[in-house]
């Protein structure tokens, strides 16, 4: 079966790198598309008419939106090797629920950090730390978020980490001060060549987002 | 799949569509379940303790085991009750109806709110968003009876949301956000809806409902238009 297999995406973004991850994991062949967002493609306006935004995966044709149901459709499409979402009923709404819960808390505090001045960033990182702390909660002792598995909800949260560094001196504040067993397991998921292929370095992303702000007027 | 002697709890609250859409997907599944009203102004012990990181209702007590937010417990009744499925078989079409449920959640429900929530010229704003994406749900629905296609599905379910929350909140906003002749395909599929007895029976009774409603907007101080 010859797949044709086309990933928009944009080398900043957590949510792209959930697509890029899964994709690795299964040992898909794709081809990466990097797109501008700041003058959006035909072909991402095509396939996305509803958002516009990235990622989307383009399979045999057909585009699949929003980063969380793209990784999952990769894991019903490709069920063979790297399970990423338990078959348990109850493991697997577990896991949706702790991706679900990223989505939602995750990108607001932490866009108040780099996006925002002043009072907003103390607020971003007030809220942030507490969000990182109910993560670290729920991680505990296991290796994974899902226990022994590398899974969904590392994929979720893992891209994350590539703008740990920015966060931090943004913010003044230490991530791992914080919250030491988050470290530990992002330095335990980066050892997997799917996300060491698919995370930026910190450094890059750091001295990228004053350019991004600038794009974004809001400097 | 399902064991015998199970024990299944709906943690909700009548008026609410997310506890509401719980409610459709057991009885479409033949599940017997216990309905636990839930004060929201007055969390239970239960409630805060099954669901510690965000409080809120639905949770479905599965054998004791919680399951909150309610696309997620969605799609665990359909993992777990196998008869009668709500998501489609091929992944393709799973995630178009994963989409499109999220964009009831995140976009329309969102939006919508706006409507109630504001007056005047920003209100007209939030009615024209809401048109806005009400329109692409309108063209999902060309040449079909339901979003799932000929029978009811899993965006359906999600959509009831705009059936019957949003189109009767409408009425007592006093403002037509949904009007037949910008968007006779949403109206046929509201009839088609209320011809399914499951649907007909998980609804909250439309007189209790305006009057809830009502109270509710009154209690927020939001006067109607009229």
């Amino acid at each position: 079966m010859a797949d044709e297999v086309i990933l928009l995406s944009y080398w900043p973004s957590m949510f792209g790198m959930r697509a890029m991850i899964a994709l690795e994991e299964k040992n898909i062949k794709f081809d990466y598309r990097e797109q501008d967002l700041f003058n959006k493609s035909q072909i991402l306006i095509e396939t996305n008419p509803v958002h516009k935004k990235i990622p989307v995966l383009i399979h045999n044709g057909k585009p699949i939106c929003e980063s969380l149901i793209v990784v999952e459709y990769i894991d019903e499409t490709w069920p063979g090797e790297n399970q990423l979402l338990p078959s348990d009923p109850y493991q697997r709404a577990q896991a949706k629920f702790w991706a679900d819960y990223i989505d939602k808390k995750v990108n607001g505090p932490t866009r108040l950090i780099w996006a925002g001045k002043g009072e907003e960033i103390e607020a971003g990182k007030k809220e942030f730390i507490e969000v990182l702390k109910t993560l670290e909660t729920e991680l505990g002792d296991k290796t994974y978020f899902g226990g022994e598995t590398f899974g969904f909800v590392d994929i979720a949260f893992i891209g994350f980490y590539s703008w740990f560094d920015a966060y931090e001196k943004l913010a003044s504040f230490s991530i791992e001060a914080e919250c030491p067993k988050v470290i530990a397991w992002a330095k335990r998921c980066l050892k997997r060549e799917s996300v060491a292929k698919s995370l930026p370095d910190s450094d890059k992303v750091t001295k990228y987002i004053p350019e991004l702000k600038k794009r974004l007027g809001i400097e | 799949m399902a064991e015998r002697s199970e024990e299944v709890k709906l943690l909700g609250m009548w008026a609410s569509p997310f506890s509401r859409r719980v409610e459709i997907a057991l009885t479409l599944k033949g599940v017997p379940y216990e309905f636990s009203e839930q004060d929201i102004a007055n969390k239970s012990p239960l409630l805060l303790q099954s669901n510690p990181v965000h409080k809120m209702i639905p949770v479905l007590l599965h054998n004791g085991k919680p399951i909150s937010e309610s696309l997620v417990i969605l799609e665990y009744i359909d993992d777990t009750w196998q008869n009668n499925p709500i998501l489609p078989q091929d992944p393709y079409h799973r995630a178009m109806a994963r989409f499109w449920a999220r964009f009831v959640d995140e976009q329309i429900y969102v939006t919508a709110m706006k409507v109630v929530g504001k007056v005047g010229e920003e209100r007209d704003v939030a009615v024209e968003a809401t048109r806005d994406l009400l329109k692409l749900l309108e063209k999902e629905l060309v040449g079909k009876n339901f979003l799932g296609g000929e029978r009811l599905g899993f965006v359906d379910i999600v959509a009831t949301l705009v059936a019957f929350w949003l189109m009767r909140t409408e009425e007592v906003v006093g403002v037509k956000v949904v009007p037949v002749e910008m968007f006779p395909e949403i109206h046929r599929w509201v009839e088609n809806l209320l011809d399914v007895d499951v649907i007909k029976k998980c609804i909250p009774p439309e007189d209790e409902h305006l009057n809830y409603i009502k109270a509710r907007m009154d209690s927020l101080k939001l006067k109607s238009v009229q």
